[in-house]
């Protein structure tokens, strides 16, 4: 376990487990073969997690500016999140204002309070 | 202000759940409810009021311009706000739906304070330390003679 969090970030630290996708391989940071079968709930689970992770780590970080553990997790959780959300947005429309379309996708789901996004 | 944005987003939580509450709702179930007045101000529109019908006001909170008061300020609202999710918590304690979130919402005020504590004692250490005063003018002719 260590071994392999050295190897994808040099920390030994690893907040969050495999429980979103389907390796069963407990290093998920950096293989990408587990992420093609996900369905859309998967993917939107994960990206809250990751998201909600990234937010918790900035608190921390600003009161544990040298924390090189919390560093490296807030840059490797930064990394999937990229990817994923660009991912999730090619697939299944924006999840931000800020994500370009040709045909305006923003208005077509529900929003949070009428039960959509899951 | 990454605090600031974090609760804003918890009083669209807070406003989710009222909203999906009250969705459909019926005249005599709202009234049962004790919302009547509520309804007759708002509709079952989602409007920022206290428990006890207090519209939402700025003067509740508190900007000193010193660190210390400010941070004693934070400090105590997230210790009512977790106070109040608990209240909330017990009068929603048969609805796990509700009381869920209520939850996540709880602890959320809790790694605050626990932030804002630390910050706090950031702020105290910083003002502890011994303070050195240097001469900036003589520092400046010594150094081009």
């Amino acid at each position: 376990m260590q071994e392999e969090d050295n190897r994808n970030c040099g920390c030994m630290y690893n907040m969050m487990n495999t429980n979103y996708t389907s390796n069963s391989n407990n290093d998920m940071s950096d293989c990408e073969c587990d992420k093609f079968n996900q369905t859309r709930e998967e993917m939107m689970e994960r990206i809250k997690c990751l998201n909600f992770a990234i937010i918790e780590l900035g608190l921390y970080l600003d009161t544990h500016v040298d924390d090189e553990r919390a560093i490296c997790l807030h840059r490797k959780y930064c990394k999937e999140y990229r990817e994923l959300t660009d991912k999730y947005q090619k697939i299944y429309g924006p999840l931000t204002i800020h994500f370009p379309c040709n045909k305006w996708r923003w208005i077509e789901e529900p929003w949070p309070w009428e039960r959509g996004n899951f | 202000m990454i605090f600031g944005t974090e609760e804003l987003a918890h009083l669209e939580m807070v406003g989710t759940i009222v909203h999906q509450l009250t969705k459909n709702a019926s005249i005599e179930e709202i009234e049962a409810a004790g919302l009547g007045a509520y309804y007759t101000d708002h509709g079952v529109d989602v409007y920022p009021q206290s428990a006890a019908g207090m519209p939402f006001s700025a003067s509740v909170l508190a900007c000193k311009g010193d660190a210390i008061a400010n941070l004693q300020e934070d400090l105590a609202a997230e210790q009512k706000a977790r106070a109040t999710y608990e209240k909330l918590i017990d009068l929603c304690r048969d609805n796990p739906d509700v009381v869920d979130p209520l939850k996540f919402l709880r602890e959320r005020e809790i790694v605050h304070f626990q932030r804002f504590g630390e910050a706090l004692r950031g702020v105290q250490d910083k003002l502890a330390e011994k303070k050195f005063y240097m001469n900036c003018d003589n520092m400046n002719t010594n150094m081009y003679k």
